[in-house]
């Protein structure tokens, strides 16, 4: 636990700390603490849990400046996928000109990922409070929650949640529930704000990003659901608690969604900087011998299990062990399986999902997945993993949006943890690995013939 | 006054003038897309630069001053 | 030596002048469709077909005001200022020298957005010169209509010459643009 130490505008931590009158407690579960398996927390649950939501005023210690202050000191960056500090987000959004305009996404499109829609689905009031707090904090006039428009039961079941809120005069700013089209790229964050301005869900150029210009021209606060939800916690318990877990570049807790060969897939909540091989156990243990961890979801990188087992999952930490956090997903794969094969599955999906504006990525990524696919299912003649390694320097960085990026990222990740597999294939043709049922969920993948 | 130079790709349809009149900084990929080879335009070239610019039909080459 | 505006010599400047104008507008539909169907090759670079369009778009303009010049000062017949830019606002054939007044003010238009381009954004731009191909027909229209040199073989020839090869680039566009997708 820190001791007090300089803060924003010379305020100690401590001093920033909110008293309340519950001791909230250190350890976790915090987010998932309110979870029940069979039902949904509705509004009274919620509050039992977790406390009224904190009425922020407009003016001493309770101003909506302060609360940007609090998330400062807490340290909270985003859930999303980047990692940017909150705080820091927050501000530049609430010193922009004019209104500004909050919006939540919980429009999940990794695959494999699911933390956000357990949080949407069974503990909804938190993320609701989030933006609430979020859009006072940052004197926002207009708030949007969006989500893939097919699922339509969840947004049934949010709408209800918003009318509980309504009724209890919760939101003063009302929550627009809106539902975007379900591509990959549809859930990027210029994506979302080009379609709520009414264009096409797809990547914009920037500058300008969407804290500077966003929904209406306005300065726009985009955050993940779980880092609104982290928001609501922090502004009832102050940045001190928040601070309590994690170490200190890194803290407080995150969700990760396990799969892949363990024993218990699912969405754990950690501590910032817990190692990976802790995270699987966790989730009941690899079902399996590991040879690899894919972390941070198809925009992430595989390392391999023994190199990965001691790395603690946080940004810096993942990045300098040559991984990403992402989203924080975690996928196991055990050695019976092929990396290099469900690598060109997923490529090839990452492909088809390219929004077809940028002709590096529109050309290229097909061109890089048809490469991959020749070395994982067809053995190269020793030209394959040159080819790969050739497109994948050609596309990166030369699109509008960080979609090649990510799948090179990838692409890359694979040819470094699988170096000998690699060459293996591209002498000798496929590996036993490469006929065991897929392991990467890809969306629509019966359809396609790997013959 | 140093410039730089951008190219924004969803407005890119790889008409690939930039290349033919500044080859010195933009070659065309496979696919006849612009790579810059570097983003700074040396001064020499500045004049070169702003024309391929002005040469490109969907003013998708920006020349920008670097801050 | 005075100029004799009412004698002949207006009149044939006039109509010299207009089939100028007809070859240069024909040549830059032309180098325009050369332009979006990216036609190039070793020795014609592209960059030599967009600049010879804005060229020859800007030479159209100079032989369309000697068109338009000697048309007003021919005493011959009275066609006012106005009705240079103002359509139908002539008495003499009120219908096709209109056609010729409102090719002009299109062709003003493509000229003046796409010399100030870069404050409009190609969006804009890109909107406003699809009257390109308004434009090109409207001008031949008033050609043939107006019906001074339709007897005249080597004239008619001409304009028919002008008009295939516009259609002809015409279909060639649509064709390319299905293949290259909706650019």
């Amino acid at each position: 636990m820190a001791a007090g130490h300089g803060g924003p505008a010379g305020y100690t931590v401590t001093e920033l700390a909110l008293l309340t009158d519950r001791q909230p407690d250190l350890r976790l579960p915090r987010l998932l603490a309110g979870i029940s398996y069979y039902n949904v927390a509705g509004l009274r649950d919620h509050e039992q849990q977790y406390g009224p939501l904190p009425l922020w005023g407009t003016s001493g210690r309770r101003r909506p400046g302060r609360l940007i202050d609090v998330v400062d000191a807490s340290g909270l960056t985003g859930r999303g996928g980047a990692g940017f500090p909150t705080g820091r987000k927050m501000r530049s959004v609430a010193s922009g000109p004019g209104a500004a305009v909050v919006v939540a996404n919980g429009a999940e499109g990794e695959p494999a990922s699911c933390k956000d829609r357990l949080l949407l689905t069974r503990l909804p009031h938190l993320v609701l409070d989030g933006i609430t707090l979020a859009a006072h904090a940052v004197g926002a006039r207009e708030a949007y929650l969006c989500l893939h428009g097919q699922e339509t039961e969840l947004l049934n079941a949010l709408d209800e949640a918003l009318a509980q809120r309504s009724r209890a005069g919760l939101d003063p700013v009302p929550i627009q529930l809106t539902g975007i089209p379900g591509r990959y790229v549809a859930s990027e964050q210029s994506s979302i704000v080009q379609y709520l301005n009414g264009g096409p869900a797809k990547p914009t150029f920037s500058p300008p990003r969407p804290h500077q210009r966003g929904v209406h021209g306005r300065p726009t606060l985009v955050n993940n659901v779980e880092t609104l939800a982290h928001l609501a916690l922090i502004a009832r318990f102050g940045d001190r608690w928040f601070r309590g877990i994690g170490p200190p570049s890194a803290p407080g807790s995150t969700l990760v969604t396990v799969s892949g060969a363990v024993r218990r897939p699912g969405v754990y909540e950690i501590e910032m900087g817990t190692p990976a091989g802790q995270v699987v156990t966790l989730a009941g243990g690899a079902a399996e011998r590991p040879a690899a961890l894919l972390v941070g979801g198809y925009f992430g990188a595989w390392l391999p299990a023994g190199a990965a087992w001691p790395v603690p999952m946080s940004h810096a930490a993942l990045k300098a062990a040559g991984g990403a956090m992402g989203a924080g997903m975690v996928i196991v794969l055990p050695v019976s399986s092929c990396g290099l094969a469900e690598t060109a599955r997923v490529v090839r999906y990452l492909a088809d999902e390219n929004a077809g504006q940028c002709g590096p990525c529109m050309f290229g990524l097909p061109a890089l997945a048809d490469a991959m696919a020749d070395l994982a299912y067809q053995g190269g003649r020793g030209r394959a993993l040159e080819r790969v390694a050739s497109l994948a320097g050609l596309v990166a960085g030369r699109g509008a949006c960080r979609h090649p990026d990510g799948a090179v990222q990838l692409v890359r990740s694979a040819l470094r943890a699988f170096e000998s597999d690699a060459r293996w294939h591209d002498h000798r043709g496929p590996c036993p690995g490469v006929a065991r049922a897929p392991l990467l969920p890809v969306p629509g993948d019966a359809d396609w013939d790997w013959a | 006054m140093n410039y730089e130079l951008r190219v924004n790709p969803i407005a890119c349809h790889g008409h690939g003038m930039c290349a033919e009149l500044l080859p010195e900084i933009i070659e065309l990929d496979p696919w006849g897309y612009p790579i810059l080879v570097s983003t700074s335009v040396p001064h020499g070239l500045l004049d070169h630069a702003k024309r391929a610019a002005a040469a490109c039909p969907t003013l998708a080459l920006l020349v920008n001053k670097a801050r | 030596m005075p100029i004799d505006l009412h004698g002949p010599g207006m009149w044939y400047a006039t109509r010299a002048a207009g089939l100028v104008t007809l070859l240069l507008l024909t040549a830059s539909v032309l180098l325009g469709v050369m332009t979006t169907g990216r036609l190039s090759s070793d020795r014609w670079p592209r960059f030599l077909t967009v600049g010879l369009h804005r060229n020859v778009s800007l030479l159209v303009l100079v032989f369309l005001a000697l068109h338009v010049t000697t048309t007003v000062l021919d005493t011959f017949v009275t066609i006012p200022v106005t009705a240079a830019f103002v359509p139908f606002a002539s008495s003499y054939k009120t219908f096709w020298l209109g056609l010729g007044t409102i090719a002009l003010d299109l062709l003003l238009a493509l000229l003046a957005t796409s010399l100030l381009r870069n404050r409009l954004g190609y969006r804009s731009w890109r909107r406003v010169h699809w009257l390109a191909y308004a434009c090109w027909p409207i001008g031949l229209a008033h050609g043939l209509g107006i019906g001074t040199d339709r007897a005249t073989t080597w004239v008619f020839a001409l304009t028919v010459v002008c008009a295939a090869a516009v259609a002809a680039a015409a279909a060639w566009r649509l064709v390319t643009a299905a293949r290259l997708g909706t650019r």
